[in-house]
C-alpha cells in the first residue's frame, strides 16, 4: 500500500469523548482518543470487546448509535467538522465519501431486495451515476472482488448467496461511490478460515487499487497484521499505543500489547502416547446420521481416551456438531453406535439412565443462550448438584461454592448474580461449572472459545487444561480455530462434509504430508507475520486459496 | 371545506416562516437548521389544533346554556384529561419518593401514561375490594320514597337530588352504588376468567412447544377450529345452552360464563405461549436441561415459564381488557351477568335511551356514559401499563 503524496490527514479525531447511557447515567465509553488517518492508509483498530472499537469507528463518520453521545473533542473529515456539520452536509458525505461495512453482512442486507438494487441505491441517490451505469460498475466491482458469476450474482437475493460472498458484495456496495474512507467493522469475524482468507485478499486488493483509506476494526491480531499499515490498540476506551504494523508486531512497548501478542503462544505439553489395548472412554463407531432424508454423517469413527483431549476440526457444515449430538443422544444415529467405557449407549438420550447422562456433559459455544437468563449463578450450578447427587441445603451450597472456587470465581460475589451481570468469559466459566457439577468423566466443548476475545479465551483454555489434569476429564473439543487446537489438543480429527478426512496425534497433524484439505485448512490460518498473506498469494496464486480451492478438491 | 383547505395552505406558509424565524432567532442552532419542512408544518398544525381546543373549551364554559350544552362533553373531556394528568404526575412523584429502592427506580423511568394506568388500576382494585363500605346504598336496593330517573349533578333546580349525586336509574336504584358494585362484579369476574384462560392456554401452549409432534398438531388444530368461529357469537350460543343447563344443575349461570369465556380466550393465549415457548425451547439451556434428564414439569415451569413472563404478562393485560369487554357485551345482550347484580354492561343497556338527550340536556345523557366511561377508562389504563411493559421487555431505550 503506497502512501499518497498529499500529507493533510483525511480523518482527524482529537481528544474524542463518547458516553453511553446505562441505567439513568452517562458512562464514558471512549475517554479522549486521538486518531489521524492519511489518504490511502489503512488503520487497524484492535482491542477486546467493550474496548470501544466500533464506537470509535462510527464516530469517525460523525455518527453514534442510539443511547450514545459524543460529549467532547472533534472529528474532522477532509477539513469538515462532522460534529457541527448540518444534516444536509452529512447526508452528502455518508455513503458517498464515507462508507461502512458491517460485521454481519447477512443482517445488513435487506432480504427483500436483490443485491444489485441495493448496490445502485447510493450512487443514484447521490447523483453520481445513473442506474444503468452504476449496475455495470457493480458487476465490474464484483469481478474485481472475485465473486463467482459476477454477471449474475447481483440479481440474486441475499439469502441465495453464501456468507463470504455477501461480505464481498457488501464491500463492493461500499465501493460503489468510490469513497475516500471505508470503515470495516469486523468484516471476517463470522466467517470460516477458508472463506475469511478470500474476503481478506479481496478487500486488501480493492482498497489498494482505489487508494481508499480504511479503518479496519477487529479483535484478531493476525488479521489486522495482514490488512493495516498502522495499528492502534484500545483498552477500555483509552488508547494503549499506536505504531506501524511491523514495529507494533516486533517491538510492542506497553505491557497490555505484549500480553495480547503472547496469547498465541500458549501450548500444553504433549502427553505420552496411549498404550495399546486400553479401552477408550468414548468410541464413535461407524456412525451415520441424517436430518430427515439428508445424510450428514458418513461412517464417522474415532476414539477418545480417558484424560485426553480430542479436537474435531472442520468448517461450518462439516458435521462436527452433529457428531456431538449423536454422542449426547439428541440425534440418534441411523447406523453405527456410541460406546462408553466399552459398553454401547442407548442411541436416544431419553432411553439413557440418569448415571449415563451424568457421565457426558456439554459446554456450549454461546454462553448467552446456554445459561437460563432468569436463574442466578447459584441456581444454575445447584440444579445438577441436587439433581444428580441429591444434595440439599448446606451440603448443596458448599458444593456450589467449591465449584465456583474451582472455576476461579469468588462464591460470595457471584452466587446471586444473574447471567446478564457477567462478562462473556465469566458466563463461559459458569457453563463449565454447570458441566463439572454433574461430576462427569467426559465433556464435549462445542466451540467454547470462538465467541470470546483472545485473552479471555486463553484463560478459559488454561482453566480447562488445569481441570483436566486435576479431575482426569476427557474432552471432545469442537473448533474451527487451529490455534486452539495447537494449544490444547492431544489428538486431532479433521472433518469435511460429514466424513473424517484425517485423524491422528497433534504432532503428526501439524507436520506434512497431510491430506489436501487439512493442508488447506492449516495454510488458511492467518499468522502474525504481516507478509503472510502476500507470500501465500504469491506462492499459491489467487485461485488456489479459500473456498475456490475447497471446491476444487 | 374551502376555508379548511385555505387554512391548510396558509399553515404551509406559516411553517416556512416559523422555521426561518427559528433559524434566525437561534443563530442556526442544529435543531432548527436540520428541521425538515414536515416537522415545521407539524408544529404549526399542532398550535392551530390546540388553539381550536381552547376556543371550544371556552365555548363550553359560556354562560349561554345553548352554546355551553353543545360543547359540554368536550369540556368534561378536557377537564378530565387535565385532572387525570395532574393526578398521574402526583402519583409518579409519590412513587419516586416513597417505597423501596427498586420501585423508586421503576417510577423514575416511568412515562406519565404508565403511572396513570397504574394509578387507575389501583383505584379500581380499591373500589372493587371495598365496594360494600364505599357504596352508600346496596346494589339491588330500590330506595323507598325516591323517584326513578333522578338527573345526575344533584342540582335541584334541574331535577336532581343532592343525596344521589349521580342520580337514580329507571327503577330508582342509586347509580353511584351500582357503579361501585359494578367494579366488583365486572372486574372480579373478568380477572377470574383471565386467570383461568391463562392457566389453560399457557400450560397447553408450553406443552405443545416442548413436545411438538402429534400432540402439537392436535392441540393446534383444535385451537384453529375454535378460533375460526366468531368468538362473540360462539359465546352467545354456548351461553344460551348454559342458561338451560344452569337451573337444572343448580350452578349459577355466572360460573358457566366464566368457563365459556375462559375457554374461548385460552385459544389466543395458547397461540402466544406456543410461539413464545417455541423460541425458548431451541435455546441451549433447554437442551442442557433435557440432556440432564429433567422431567416435563421442570422444563415447562422452571426453565420456560420464567423466560416467557414478559410477553405473557403483557398479553394478560390485553386479554383482561378483551374479556372485560366480552362480559360487558354479553351483559349488554342480556345473557351475561344476571340482574339484580350490578354490571356496567347491563347499565349501559338499561340507561342507553338517555343518550338521545345529549344535544339539549347533556346532564340527562350522562348515566349510560358513566358506566361506559368506567369500562373505557379501565381498558385505556390497562393498555397504557401493557404498552409500557412491552416497551421495557423489548429492551427499547428512549
Amino acid at each position: 500500500m503506497t502512501q499518497a503524496p498529499d500529507t493533510t490527514p483525511l480523518v482527524k479525531i482529537r481528544d474524542i469523548r463518547i458516553d453511553g447511557r446505562s441505567d439513568e447515567t452517562w458512562l464514558p465509553i471512549i475517554k479522549g482518543v486521538n486518531l489521524t488517518l492519511q489518504r490511502g492508509q489503512v488503520l487497524g483498530l484492535i482491542g477486546e470487546s467493550g474496548a470501544g472499537k466500533s464506537t470509535l469507528g462510527l464516530a469517525a463518520m460523525g455518527y453514534t448509535r442510539d443511547g450514545v453521545r459524543i460529549s467532547g473533542g472533534s472529528v474532522e473529515f477532509d477539513g469538515i467538522d462532522l460534529l457541527t456539520a448540518s444534516a444536509a452536509v452529512k447526508r452528502d458525505l455518508l455513503g458517498k465519501r464515507i462508507a461502512y461495512v458491517a460485521q454481519s453482512a447477512a443482517a445488513s442486507f435487506n432480504p427483500a431486495h436483490r443485491l444489485i438494487d441495493q448496490h445502485v441505491e447510493a450512487p443514484v441517490q447521490h447523483g453520481i451515476a445513473g442506474r444503468k451505469d452504476s449496475a455495470e460498475d457493480g458487476i465490474a466491482l464484483y469481478r474485481k472482488l472475485r465473486l463467482p458469476n459476477p454477471e449474475e450474482i447481483g440479481f440474486r437475493y441475499p439469502h441465495q448467496v453464501s456468507g463470504g460472498q455477501l461480505q464481498r458484495a457488501m464491500t463492493a456496495m461500499a465501493m460503489s461511490c468510490r469513497p475516500d474512507l471505508i470503515i470495516f467493522d469486523e468484516p471476517t469475524t463470522a466467517l470460516d478460515v477458508t472463506t475469511q482468507i478470500e474476503v481478506l485478499s479481496a478487500i486488501r486488493d480493492i482498497v489498494a487499487q482505489y487508494n481508499t483509506a480504511a479503518i479496519y476494526i477487529t479483535h484478531d491480531l493476525a488479521v489486522v497484521a495482514q490488512m493495516a499499515d498502522r495499528i492502534k490498540v484500545l483498552l477500555r476506551g483509552e488508547e494503549v499505543e499506536t505504531a506501524d504494523t511491523r514495529t507494533m508486531l516486533t517491538a510492542p512497548v506497553q505491557d497490555y500489547t505484549k500480553s495480547l501478542w503472547a496469547v498465541r503462544s500458549f501450548e500444553r505439553p504433549a502427553k505420552p502416547a496411549v498404550q495399546k489395548g486400553t479401552v477408550p472412554l468414548v468410541t464413535v463407531q461407524n456412525v451415520d446420521a441424517a436430518y430427515g432424508k439428508e445424510k450428514v454423517l458418513h461412517d464417522v469413527s474415532f476414539d477418545i481416551h480417558a484424560g485426553r483431549t480430542v479436537a474435531v476440526v472442520g468448517e461450518s457444515g462439516s458435521g462436527k456438531s452433529t457428531t456431538a449430538r449423536c454422542i449426547t443422544g439428541l440425534l440418534p444415529p441411523i447406523a453405527g453406535q456410541i460406546l462408553f467405557d466399552g459398553a454401547p449407549l442407548p442411541p436416544d438420550y431419553r432411553k439413557r439412565s440418569k448415571d449415563q447422562l451424568r457421565q457426558i456433559q456439554m459446554i456450549y459455544q454461546m454462553a448467552d443462550t446456554a445459561l437460563n437468563p432468569r436463574m442466578s449463578v447459584g441456581q444454575i450450578i445447584a440444579r445438577p448438584v441436587q439433581f444428580y447427587l441429591g444434595l440439599t441445603g448446606k451440603a448443596k451450597r458448599q458444593r456450589v461454592d467449591a465449584l465456583l472456587n474451582q472455576i476461579e470465581l469468588d462464591p460470595a460475589e457471584y452466587y446471586n448474580r444473574l447471567p446478564s451481570e457477567l462478562s462473556g468469559g465469566q458466563k463461559q466459566r459458569i457453563g463449565i461449572a454447570r458441566a463439572l457439577a454433574a461430576e462427569p468423566r467426559f465433556i464435549i466443548c462445542d466451540e467454547v472459545t470462538s465467541a470470546l476475545d483472545q485473552l479471555v479465551a486463553e484463560g478459559i483454555l488454561r482453566l480447562l487444561a488445569r481441570l483436566q489434569d486435576e479431575l482426569s476429564l476427557s474432552y471432545m473439543f469442537i473448533t474451527h480455530d487451529l490455534a486452539t487446537v495447537r494449544a490444547i489438543a492431544d489428538e486431532v480429527v479433521v472433518m469435511k462434509d460429514g466424513h473424517v478426512v484425517e485423524q491422528g496425534p497433534k504432532a503428526e497433524m501439524f507436520r506434512p504430508p497431510h491430506h489436501a484439505y487439512t493442508d488447506l485448512l492449516l495454510s488458511s490460518v492467518p499468522e502474525m507475520d504481516p507478509d503472510w498473506l502476500s507470500n501465500l498469494l504469491a506462492e499459491r496464486g489467487v485461485d488456489n486459496i479459500g473456498d475456490a480451492a475447497v471446491n476444487k478438491l | 371545506m374551502i376555508w379548511f383547505a385555505a387554512a391548510l395552505v396558509s399553515f404551509a406558509a406559516l411553517a416556512w416562516g416559523f422555521r426561518l424565524a427559528g433559524q434566525a432567532a437561534t443563530g442556526r442552532a442544529p435543531y432548527f437548521r436540520d428541521m425538515t419542512f414536515g416537522v415545521a408544518y407539524g408544529y404549526i398544525f399542532a398550535v392551530a389544533a390546540l388553539a381550536w381546543l381552547v376556543w371550544a373549551y371556552m365555548q363550553g364554559r359560556s354562560p349561554d346554556p345553548a352554546v355551553a350544552n353543545k360543547f359540554f362533553f368536550l369540556r368534561i373531556a378536557v377537564e378530565g384529561f387535565v385532572v387525570f394528568a395532574i393526578g398521574a404526575w402526583l402519583f409518579r412523584l409519590l412513587g419516586r419518593n416513597v417505597g423501596t429502592k427498586g420501585t423508586k427506580r421503576l417510577f423514575r423511568s416511568m412515562p406519565l401514561t404508565a403511572s396513570f394506568g397504574i394509578m387507575m388500576i389501583l383505584i379500581y382494585v380499591f373500589v372493587a375490594v371495598f365496594a360494600s363500605f364505599l357504596a352508600p346504598y346496596g346494589q339491588a336496593e330500590i330506595i323507598r320514597g325516591v323517584a326513578a330517573n333522578i338527573m345526575p349533578g344533584g342540582d335541584i333546580a334541574l331535577g336532581g337530588n343532592p343525596d344521589f349525586p349521580l342520580g337514580t336509574d329507571q327503577i330508582g336504584r342509586d347509580i353511584l352504588s351500582r357503579l361501585i358494585y359494578g367494579a366488583q362484579n365486572t372486574v372480579g369476574i373478568a380477572f377470574a376468567t383471565t386467570v383461568i384462560a391463562f392457566m389453560l392456554g399457557g400450560s397447553m401452549g408450553f406443552l405443545a412447544a416442548t413436545l411438538g409432534g402429534w400432540l402439537d398438531q392436535l392441540l393446534s388444530r383444535i385451537v384453529d377450529v375454535l378460533m375460526a368461529i366468531p368468538s362473540l357469537i360462539f359465546a352467545l350460543l354456548l351461553m344460551t345452552i348454559a342458561s338451560v343447563w344452569a337451573p337444572r344443575l343448580g350452578i349459577p349461570q355466572t360460573y358457566f360464563m366464566i368457563l365459556i369465556i375462559a375457554v374461548i380466550d385460552s385459544t389466543r393465549v395458547y397461540r402466544l405461549s406456543r410461539a413464545v415457548g417455541q423460541s425458548i425451547v431451541v435455546m441451549d439451556y433447554i437442551e442442557a436441561a433435557k440432556l440432564r434428564g429433567e422431567g416435563m414439569g421442570y422444563l415447562m415451569f422452571k426453565e420456560i415459564l420464567p423466560n416467557a413472563t414478559a410477553p405473557l404478562l403483557a398479553e394478560f393485560g390485553l386479554r383482561f381488557c378483551f374479556v372485560f369487554l366480552t362480559i360487558a357485551s354479553l351483559s349488554f345482550l342480556g345473557v351475561g351477568i344476571q340482574p339484580p347484580l350490578a354490571d356496567w354492561g347491563t347499565m349501559v343497556r338499561d340507561l342507553g335511551g338517555f343518550v338521545n338527550f345529549a344535544q339539549f340536556a347533556p346532564m340527562v345523557a350522562t348515566p349510560p356514559l358513566l358506566a361506559a366511561g368506567a369500562i373505557a377508562l379501565l381498558a385505556v389504563a390497562v393498555n397504557f401499563v401493557v404498552d409500557w411493559m412491552l416497551h421495557r421487555s423489548s429492551g427499547l431505550k428512549d
